[in-house]
């Protein structure tokens, strides 16, 4: 049980931090996409009898290239979400060659955190710290490169190099929270959460920590939720996502009415 | 003649009314989809298709909840949803991907949560699988009135809004001056989206049916410019997707694993995405061509104000 | 005829400009040509800037501009010719040179201040986590009252205004100590107040700090008063020099190859293409028949 807490923590992490530039960067689609095509990877490592983590993360980083090599900034491009539906297709197909089609695609899917072995809090631990470091180390350039990718190419940063280099740590993240809350569920929590914390403050080294934050209890309401009542994780984190985004919308909202002359918001000039 | 055939057709192919229902249905849906889906792609409103397909999981699961037809469950979800992405504004970009993004969330958490349920309940399995990646093969006749109803009610729909929805798309503010009431016509065309997609779920699961929606519609669009044409283009390649997916999967019954059978919907996937491959090839040598042809020679432009 | 690199310094000779002279030489532009889709966008386009140089690179919509500024970015590799920077032949990273594009989006959700914008512009290419430090802090104050900014530091970037996010990105690139600050159509989007407000700032910032700023606009006029050196851009080509060297009806009808007219408004500046010898000169700005105000 203790396990369960720990891997959902660090998963949150994940999250919050990995999150925090999806939200940036406009990468709703790519979170959501990535998964998706890493449940094929999944589908297929057991097929064949390998280590799921080691499908979703080839597979997942298969999709990240997929989507910075055709689309455009991890935004929603049909060549991309084809190749990504083929992807899910073939997933489907491993499943039913495999004898546990139902089952395995249900936790897939929604995950099964408290099915998680000792032996996967290791690996979990060390990818974590992989995706933290790549974010740390990218900090700098990414921001610029993801709100003005243009003066960000007038410094030298290759906006496309960027790019690619986020999708992979997005694909490594979601890879390893798959097991835990599911492809179908783990990008609302990578979205939800730093959107939600956006409303609370305007800076950045915040709205990541508080990102995070978010993310924790969110997970953690989720863990003790469906050890209660038995019910999935993956609808805590569904719902939960959802509701920290509203309370976000309305906490942005209060705050804009209280502020004295406040500017009315500005898109492109 | 089933002799001959018989290489392509495995036996009983003809035979089997599972196989009439799932081409007719099959067939139905694809020029459905095909139709709605050329509009989503001309809007760019792919994530929403996407969004609604997955969605589609909610009603579906909610369904076999309460123990009503799973295509009850996937229009009644989807009209839900639709009208949801409307109070959201899916007209609208700012903050748009992050909205639908949640709203699927906590869809699919609540989709997650009745399959449970269901499952726990009845103890059976199955329904995860239904759902989300189809059972052409398990429509049940006494659905057909039902999908033929629907159906026709997206055509009808479509027909009616086809010039106001077309203008709308191309240029909102030009169809606005001229007296179009776009935001109406934007709902309806949501509407029709919302049940298109249903009627997918059935044939090939809800997270695939995006495919259907999408698929052809963009491949038809690459290869002709002219609405009218890319209709009709979009519903043939979804007919021919379907039925050849169709012929596929009951073929590999005798293939390897033995007895099972491959799934439809992974057949009728990967044939609009290879179809969708194929439609840029005239692209690409048309840019080759391009390409080798002799730069202009003159320099000097006449002046203009521009 | 040879209107490109035509070039002529303080005493009217023809010559090439030698660094140390006037000051630093800081661009050097030597016939640089572009060639975009079989089409010729710039032609052996030459000129120079100094430090401290207030230079308006002017030219109408499709003229080359954006072209010519990618180019000495380097973000467009040119077809012929080379971009020197600081007498150096420029490379990718260059700290030296400071860029505000025309068009940019900033999300006004974006959790991100002006303040936190501009200190993002000490050193964004380096990687990692900046620390936070007292100088770095202070560094940023100054560079936003340079710019003015100071009372809008503190809100989203997203939610200001344009002309605010405008000021917020020239702090952004002014931090970095560049030699060289290049604006693209900074004066499009502001009404005739803003702009000036702006031009001046500018100005201000090139002499004070020594900077070469090099602006780009189609109306010239924003510009007059503090324009030290015009680049005419027209169909690709390019005479540079003084207001009074390059404003002038033979040059400027060289340059575009017809006739052009050249009329002076009181201390502005109107440059017309004439159908015909016969234009109305009735003073005021507008359509003449027949003619093409060309900026």
């Amino acid at each position: 049980m203790v396990n369960a807490w720990t891997v959902a923590s660090i998963v949150a992490v994940v999250a919050g931090v990995v999150g925090f530039f999806t939200v940036l960067r406009g990468s709703a689609f790519a979170a959501h996409a990535i998964p998706n095509g890493s449940f094929a990877g999944a589908a297929g490592a057991s097929l064949i009898g390998v280590s799921t983590l080691l499908g979703l993360g080839v597979f997942a980083a298969g999709g990240a290239l997929t989507i910075g090599l055709l689309g455009r900034r991890g935004r929603h491009d049909v060549a991309t979400a084809l190749a990504l539906v083929a992807m899910l297709a073939l997933g489907a197909l491993f499943l039913s060659l495999s004898q546990e089609y139902e089952s395995a695609v249900y936790s897939l899917l929604f995950g099964e955190v408290l099915g998680i072995s000792p032996n996967e809090l290791a690996p979990t631990a060390i990818l974590a710290g992989l995706c933290i470091c790549a974010i740390v180390v990218l900090y700098r350039p990414l921001m610029l490169s993801s709100v003005l990718p243009e003066v960000a190419s007038a410094r030298g940063i290759s906006t496309f190099r960027m790019e690619i280099a986020f999708l992979l740590v997005l694909a490594l993240a979601t890879a390893m929270t798959v097991p835990v809350v599911g492809t179908l569920l783990i990008f609302s929590l990578m979205i939800g959460a730093p959107a939600a914390a956006r409303s609370f403050t305007d800076r950045p080294p915040l709205a990541m920590a508080l990102s995070v934050l978010i993310a924790l209890v969110i997970v953690w309401i989720a863990i003790a939720a469906s050890y209660e009542t038995n019910y999935p994780v993956g609808f805590f984190v569904g719902t939960g996502s959802a509701l920290a985004y509203v309370i976000g919308r309305l906490t942005a909202a209060v705050r804009r009415t209280r502020q004295p002359g406040a500017l009315a918001p500005h898109a492109a000039r | 003649m089933s002799h001959f055939l018989s290489p392509i057709f495995a036996p009983g192919f003809f035979e089997s009314e599972a196989v009439h229902i799932a081409l007719a249905v099959g067939a139905l849906v694809a020029v459905v989809t095909g139709v709605v889906g050329v509009f989503t792609v001309i809007r760019g409103q792919s994530f929403a298709g996407e969004a609604f397909s997955d969605l589609g999981t909610t009603g579906g699961a909610g369904a076999y909840f309460v123990g009503v037809g799973t295509l009850w469950g996937f229009v009644i979800g989807n009209v839900i949803a639709a009208g949801a992405m409307e109070a959201i504004g899916v007209q609208r970009v700012r903050g748009r991907d992050v909205a639908t993004g949640i709203v699927l969330g906590a869809g699919l958490g609540l989709a997650a949560l009745f399959l449970y349920l269901y499952t726990t309940e009845h103890s059976t399995t199955g329904a995860t699988v239904t759902i989300l990646f189809g059972s052409a093969f398990a429509i049940s006749s006494t659905t057909l009135p039902l999908i033929a109803v629907l159906s026709g009610i997206v055509l009808a729909l479509m027909l009616t809004i086809y010039r106001p929805l077309l203008l709308s798309s191309i240029n909102a503010e030009l169809a606005s001056a001229r007296g179009i009431p776009v935001r109406l016509v934007g709902a309806l065309y949501l509407l029709a989206l919302a049940l298109a997609a249903a009627l997918a779920a059935i044939t090939i699961g809800t997270i695939l049916s995006t495919a259907l929606i999408v698929g052809p519609a963009a491949s038809a669009l690459r290869l002709t410019r002219r609405p009218l044409t890319a209709l009709l283009t979009a519903a043939a390649i979804g007919i021919a997707a379907m039925w050849v997916g169709i012929v596929l999967a009951y073929d590999s019954y005798h293939w390897p694993p033995a007895g099972q059978g491959w799934p439809v919907s992974f057949f009728v996937v990967m044939l609009v995405f290879l179809t969708y491959l194929l439609s840029g090839l005239p692209e690409a040598r048309r840019r080759r061509h391009a390409a080798r042809a002799a730069p202009a020679a003159g320099v000097m432009q006449p002046a203009t104000n521009s | 005829m040879n209107v490109s690199g035509a070039e002529t310094n303080a005493m009217g000779r023809e010559g090439i400009s030698v660094a140390g002279l006037d000051g630093e030489e800081i661009l050097g532009v030597e016939g640089i040509s572009v060639r975009l889709s079989g089409r010729e966008v710039l032609r052996e386009v030459s000129f120079r800037i100094r430090a401290g140089e207030f230079t308006g690179l002017i030219g109408s919509n499709g003229a080359g501009k954006t072209t010519l500024f990618r180019v000495i970015l380097g973000l467009q590799p040119p077809t012929a010719g080379r971009v020197l920077v600081a007498g150096r032949p420029r490379s990718a990273r260059n700290p030296l040179i400071g860029y505000v594009p025309q068009k940019f989006l900033l999300d006004p959700d974006a959790p991100l201040r002006g303040r936190d914008l501009v200190a993002l512009g000490i050193d964004a290419q380096r990687p990692g986590v900046p620390r936070p430090s007292e100088s770095r802090r202070a560094l940023v104050e100054e560079m936003l009252e340079a710019v003015d900014a100071a009372r809008f530091a503190d809100t989203r970037v997203g939610r200001l205004s344009g002309g605010e996010q405008q000021r917020i990105l020239i702090a952004h690139a002014l931090i970095a100590r560049p030699r060289l600050l290049l604006l693209d159509e900074p004066l499009a989007n502001l009404d005739l107040g803003s702009a000036h407000e702006v031009v001046a700032l500018l100005a201000r910032i090139a002499a004070e700090q020594q900077i070469a700023v090099l602006i780009s606009a189609h109306e010239i006029n924003p510009l007059l008063p503090v324009m030290d050196r015009i680049v005419y851009l027209a169909h690709g080509r390019a005479v540079s020099g003084t207001t009074d060297e390059v404003i002038r009806a033979d040059v400027l009808s060289k340059l575009y190859g017809h006739h052009v007219d050249v009329v002076h408004v009181h201390d502005r500046v109107l440059i017309v293409a004439g159908a015909g010898e016969n234009t109305d000169l009735a003073g005021h700005e507008g359509t003449f028949p027949g003619a093409e105000i060309l900026t």
